[in-house]
């Protein structure tokens, strides 16, 4: 018994259990309905063993989206809890839990599946390639990324959760201070999706640096594909850094080092600086494509070419080198000194200069454009005032005088949301929208999708305006409760009546999802938004080969010059195509990953042992394997095409 | 597959050009990782707490013999890489065992290093300046130690297979990989040792 002692939670609570309850019902409910309609065999065929980018990137968005529902219901509770004053709905410890879960979530289980997600689906369309350079490895990293998210996600019924934060700061994540394991199911979890992140990040360099369509030179690539290209190079240079001090924080948890303890040598603020000198970066990686995907929804439903091509690439190479300068604005008040904040504090006001020329240059492109109000179009256009607000508070928060007031308060908690929603989350909510028919063949329903812009953009202004205010009073964020005299309830209330109105936004966009599969006609043809970029140029939903015929491209809206100007995409005719074979060797490395990370987590030496071996064993076995691929034959091809309705 | 043969083998074809972009690339994440270890060594290389300083305990022989070891075989992979250009197989087999067998030598002198630090009082729980150096070795270590099972089976097909386009990319990759953690170890000893003995 005492072995299995460790695995109970440190602080147990009657929500925890019913989760407990849920997560068991749910599991037992997908192996049976699995089993009763068969679908094992073409589950591990066509999603688990597959290396096809499009099926990679649509697994990240629907793992995304769960996590989305995970973390959302973080939020939810939160609100409650601090929706009146003296709130007893939580306890402090679980109120940290659930603050520090919501982050990690929604951070690296959320927001970097989505966008990796998009990625994958879409880079690869644009720019006429069959797939990405290293198709398995994709599939590895996708796996090794949901083996970190199942990883954390476990830690709250198997041994408790993380509570020090998704920032984690030293000595607070340190065993003195906290004392389950919640903290190696942080260490681990994002341990092993980095590694897949990172993987993904070499991976995309290089798919578009070599595998471009003839004529697609750098500067006549889709704006998305650049920004898909500047994320990964930032992803290659910060996700080093957190691998290092992720390493150093389990070696002082579990092996009793003193890297960023306050004795002994030890230096505890090392730890804020190394978290930030990736995590900055980090913010960036979220936010460029994003913007890349603002880009080719404004043009398209502008009908208009991008404004600014040039100054859009050029602005997003200044901002990925301005976010590794930029770390120390996240703990002006560590005493750093008036020189240091202040080269921190004007490099951070610099980067206010490259952003604001993206987004002169999407005011531009609908300057005399023809708009039409299409869903994508609408989270578009609530972007570019919600985000420019959370810019501009962002530039308040980088004179680091003044932040000596604002630091850690609801001010701070109502500024990034107030960029990473409108930023990433409705960039995010665009794509999938401008993007579902590509992957489906059919499209959302605009109505539904309408209203959830709706509720999610009004819930959202009630959710984090008056943080702005409760914060600029003195309302010190990850606190689970205040007094009614601090006169914080009013507001605070608001913040929970727009979370409702958000959760209400994102139970629309799912009914959306219901609905339009339901209802909505499959025959969308190939191009139902009037669309631009290459990505266009081929059926919906999309054959596994992705182009007939390899597309010859002159700029960087190949799809709309085939259009309107006369311009040949396809001039070779079809002959057979190579494709990679698919492989069950990610899903299996990254089960032993799951072991491996689960086991050090809990310090059982034998499991770290054996599973290591496995992720050997499994690589070993990879090297040695002889795997050419295979060809889909001419015929073959000719006839999907003529079930899509004919190639051109 | 189409194979180019203007080129070298290792560059014949555009998934194995793409390898080795992509190893390049994972070489430039490998700076950063080695970086951040280095910028943190700085950060901590005086907090020496109760513990030992460097002074105190580096020695420079096995420093030295670590050093010609691993830089000679940074010279046999290139030797390796040349057989391999002109298509001498029995040459790049030994060229290759001889790298490995410097690599465990190598390693082999490390692990007495560390033994020694051990008797010395220098563990990884001794203060922030032997966790950083233990780790920055160890990571090194673990490097070296990984390469040589990688280099092994490449060694184990190109003795099967021979000279192939995958077999001499994977090659040709390795020797990059050798050569980084040469460079690496150029660092460790001007950075670590000989400013610690200074």
């Amino acid at each position: 018994m005492e072995f299995f002692e460790r695995f109970a939670i440190p602080h147990p609570s009657p929500l925890i259990y019913a989760s407990m309850v849920a997560i068991g019902l749910t599991l037992i409910a997908i192996v049976i309905g699995i089993t009763y309609f068969n679908k094992w065999g073409y589950l591990w065929r066509e999603w688990l063993t597959t290396v096809d980018h499009k099926r990679i990137g649509i697994m990240y968005m629907i793992s995304a989206l769960l996590m989305l529902f995970r973390g959302g219901a973080d939020a939810v509770m939160m609100r409650l809890q601090t929706a009146v004053p003296d709130n007893a709905f939580l306890d402090a410890q679980h109120y940290n839990e659930v603050f520090t879960t919501h982050g990690v979530v929604m951070i690296f289980f959320m927001a970097m599946a989505f966008v990796i997600g998009l990625m994958n689906f879409v880079v690869p369309l644009q720019i006429g390639a069959r797939d990405v350079a290293f198709p398995r490895l994709n599939a590895i990293s996708f796996w090794l990324y949901f083996a970190g998210a199942m990883l954390f996600n476990i830690s709250f019924v198997i041994g408790g959760s993380p509570d020090a934060g998704w920032t984690n700061y030293f000595p607070l994540a340190g065993t003195d201070f906290s004392e389950s394991v919640g903290v190696n199911y942080y260490m681990w979890s994002l341990q092993i999706s980095g590694i897949g992140t990172l993987m993904t990040g070499i991976n995309f360099i290089v798919t578009i640096l070599k595998m471009r369509a003839p004529g697609m030179k750098l500067m006549k690539m889709p704006m998305f594909t650049w920004s898909a290209l500047i994320t990964n190079v930032i992803i290659v240079f910060a996700f080093p850094v957190l691998t290092i001090a992720l390493l150093m924080g389990t070696f002082d948890r579990q092996f009793g080092t003193h890297f960023f303890a306050s004795t002994n040598g030890g230096m505890d603020m090392l730890w804020a600086n190394l978290f930030w000198v990736w995590g900055h970066p980090e913010v960036y990686i979220l936010i460029l494509p994003a913007f890349g995907i603002y880009s080719e929804i404004i043009a398209t439903f502008s009908q208009r070419n991008l404004y600014g091509y040039k100054s859009m690439v050029g602005s997003m190479v200044i901002i990925s080198f301005l976010s590794f300068l930029v770390w120390v604005h996240h703990f002006f008040t560590m005493g750093h000194g008036a020189l240091v904040n202040g080269i921190f504090s004007i490099t951070t006001m610099a980067i206010a200069v490259p952003t604001g020329i993206k987004i002169f240059n999407w005011l531009l492109t609908m300057w005399k454009g023809k708009i039409r109000f299409t869903v994508p179009m609408l989270y578009s256009l609530g972007f570019i005032p919600l985000f420019t607000i959370g810019g501009v508070t962002g530039v308040m928060l980088a004179i680091a005088s003044a932040d000596y007031q604002y630091h850690n308060t609801m001010f701070l908690v109502a500024h990034f949301h107030n960029v990473i929603i409108p930023g990433v989350v409705f960039a995010m909510l665009a794509g999938l929208t401008y993007w579902w028919p590509k992957m489906f063949g059919f499209m959302l329903n605009e109505r539904i999708g309408k209203w959830g812009f709706w509720f999610l953009s009004i819930g959202f202004v009630f959710a984090f305006f008056p943080m702005y205010i409760t914060g600029l009073d003195g309302q010190a964020r990850r606190m689970y409760t205040y007094s009614e005299a601090t006169g914080f309830g009013p507001l605070n209330m608001l913040s929970f009546f727009g979370a409702g109105l958000m959760a209400i936004a994102f139970a629309l966009i799912v009914y959306n999802v219901y609905y339009s599969f339901r209802h909505s006609p499959r025959n969308v043809g190939m191009d139902p938004w009037n669309a631009r970029s290459l990505e266009w140029a081929t059926q919906n939903p999309v054959p596994e080969y992705n182009f007939a015929v390899t597309p010859v491209v002159n700029s960087s809206e190949a799809f709309w010059d085939s259009k309107k100007n006369g311009h040949q995409l396809f001039k070779d005719k079809i002959t057979k195509i190579h494709m990679p074979n698919n492989s069950g060797m990610p899903i299996i490395l990254a089960g032993f990953f799951f072991i491996f990370g689960f086991s050090f987590v809990f310090s059982i030496w034998i499991g770290v042992i054996v599973s290591a071996l496995g992720i050997l064993g499994t690589m070993a076995y990879r090297s040695f394997e002889n795997d050419h691929g295979r060809y889909i034959s001419e015929e073959e091809i000719k006839e999907t095409e003529k079930e899509y309705g004919g190639a051109k | 597959m189409k194979i180019d043969h203007s080129q070298p083998l290792e560059y014949g074809t555009h998934q194995n050009q793409m390898n080795i972009l992509g190893f390049w690339i994972f070489l430039g994440a490998e700076i950063m990782l080695f970086g951040t270890l280095f910028a943190s060594y700085f950060t901590l290389e005086n907090g020496v707490g109760n513990g030992p300083s460097g002074a105190e305990i580096f020695e420079i022989t096995p420093v030295l013999m670590e050093t010609i070891i691993l830089l000679t075989s940074s010279f046999t992979i290139g030797l390796a890489t040349h057989a391999m250009r002109i298509n001498n197989k029995k040459a790049t087999l030994a060229f290759l065992a001889i790298t490995l067998v410097l690599g465990l030598s190598f390693l082999s002198v490390e692990v007495y290093e560390f033994i020694h630090y051990y008797h010395v009082g220098a563990t990884l729980q001794t203060s922030g300046f032997t966790a950083i150096l233990l780790t920055t070795l160890g990571t090194h270590g673990a490097h070296v130690t990984f390469g040589l099972f990688w280099g092994f089976f490449i060694l184990l097909q190109i003795k099967k297979r021979g000279f192939t386009p995958e077999t001499t990319n994977k090659s040709f990759i390795f020797s990059l990989y050798w050569h980084f953690l040469d460079v690496v170890w150029i660092f460790i000893f001007s950075f670590i040792y000989l400013k610690g003995m200074m």
